[in-house]
């Protein structure tokens, strides 16, 4: 009888390789598959156990999960696109546009970057318009809703100085207005606009400081407060389903209880 | 449906959880060996911003008789033999590093590992796997030496000598 894919995964699960990379081992218990989760590096940020309710579609509209599919998306299409850009005032807008004409499928990934960097700004705005009209950020969540925060600000930044790299007109120019924004700030201004340029006006320091920013600082820092984010989700009890809330819960015992002593 | 993988009727009917998972693998193998491709045609380059292999070495009287003459920006030898002008790779054969002339001993010598060349390129001690090969040399309309780094010529052959 042939085997069905099922079995061949099963198969796989059983060998002495599978075994040694996965401790949990095979079989569908519920602490079998609560090891699974818990004993892989990055499964065990979550919960072991999710209640359905939070999961469906209604509950979160999925929004935090679309914007790591896009985060994803923008890192999987920004390393091949660093292996044809130099951040040099000479080459950075040649190099643009041989992506765009030149290379291999430089169009399509580049604007898949574009994309789904403007799809992610788009989602996280959402993201938090959905957790804030639920009321999603009250306490235990208070300190997620920081984290979210600081994660808007990084997003914000990584579309900023990935502006800049193109080296056109627009970038040019965008980025000037831009930092003289920054210049803005009371006392600290002028310093904050020279140390985030290099310098007073945009130029070759500027260029390399945002290219550096975009593909090393920021994109390291959104991972390490995206860690701490989801993180958060399990020691604050999950994700926020109304029905599954302590204070639903309690309500909903307290009348449960009420209306058992007027049934007596 | 407790049991949904067992076929519903014979041994090789297939049930449709088991179609939908082929054909969702499938899928999923046909999108792996596109996106190898995809990624293969993306990491090759189309265009190179390399220098030409074609090198003008300028009048042949820049180069007096019996002179060996290293131009370390090409690395190719010009060298100005009784049989004429030719040219060497100067790149060693072993690592590629470049080669020396030494005026004193009359060989070129590889700073790196130690081969040791004669002036014809032929080898007179290792680690250099082969001798230094000739490359085309010829003389263009306004006069000057030009070499294409980029062909090989057959050793000390009438034809790999240009006379002026």
């Amino acid at each position: 009888m042939a085997k069905t894919v099922d079995q061949y995964f099963d198969d796989l699960r059983g060998t002495r390789v599978w075994r040694s990379i996965f401790r949990s081992g095979t079989g569908s218990s519920t602490l079998k598959r609560a090891l699974a989760i818990q004993q892989n590096v990055f499964l065990h940020l979550f919960s072991t156990k999710v209640r359905t309710r939070m999961l469906s579609f209604s509950a979160t509209w999925y929004l935090g999960t679309l914007t790591l599919g896009t985060f994803l998306i923008l890192v999987a299409t920004g390393i091949p696109l660093m292996l044809y850009y130099h951040p040099s005032v000479p080459q950075a807008y040649a190099d643009t546009k041989d992506l765009q004409f030149v290379v291999s499928s430089g169009l399509f990934l580049r604007n898949l970057h574009r994309w789904a960097a403007h799809a992610m700004v788009f989602l996280v705005f959402a993201h938090m318009f959905k957790v804030f009209y639920r009321g999603a950020y009250r306490a235990p969540r208070e300190f997620n809703w920081v984290i979210g925060v600081i994660l808007l600000l990084i997003t914000l930044l990584l579309s900023y100085t990935g502006y800049l790299l193109p080296w056109d007109q627009l970038a040019y120019w965008a980025i000037t207005v831009g930092s003289n924004i920054a210049s803005a700030v009371p006392l600290m201004g002028n310093k904050i606009h020279f140390l985030l340029l290099g310098g007073n006006a945009v130029n070759a320091n500027a260029l390399l400081r945002f290219y550096v920013l975009h593909c090393m600082i920021l994109p390291l820092t959104a991972m390490f407060f995206v860690a701490i984010h989801f993180w958060r989700i399990r020691k604050d009890g999950g994700l926020y389903s109304h029905a599954s809330e302590p204070a639903t819960l309690r309500a909903r015992a307290a009348s449960g209880a009420a209306a058992g002593k007027e049934a007596q | 449906m407790a049991d949904d993988n067992k076929p519903t009727n014979g041994n090789d009917a297939v049930n449709r959880r088991q179609f939908f998972a082929k054909l969702g693998l499938g899928s999923l193998s046909i999108a792996a060996a596109g996106t190898a491709v995809f990624s293969y045609q993306f990491l090759s380059p189309n265009v190179l911003y390399e220098p030409s292999p074609v090198v003008n070495a300028g009048k042949p009287d820049r180069y007096p008789l019996d002179s060996v003459t290293l131009d370390v920006n090409s690395g190719i030898y010009i060298i100005h033999s009784q049989e004429g002008f030719f040219s060497l790779s100067a790149v060693c054969t072993h690592l590629g590093c470049l080669t020396a002339w030494k005026p004193e001993l009359g060989i070129i010598a590889c700073p790196c590992h130690g081969s040791k060349f004669e002036q014809t390129g032929k080898k007179i001690e290792g680690p250099a796997p082969r001798p230094l090969p000739w490359k085309r040399i010829w003389i263009n309309d306004d006069g000057d030496l030009l070499v294409d780094r980029s062909t090989d010529v057959p050793p000390l052959q009438r034809d790999s000598y240009v006379r002026v």
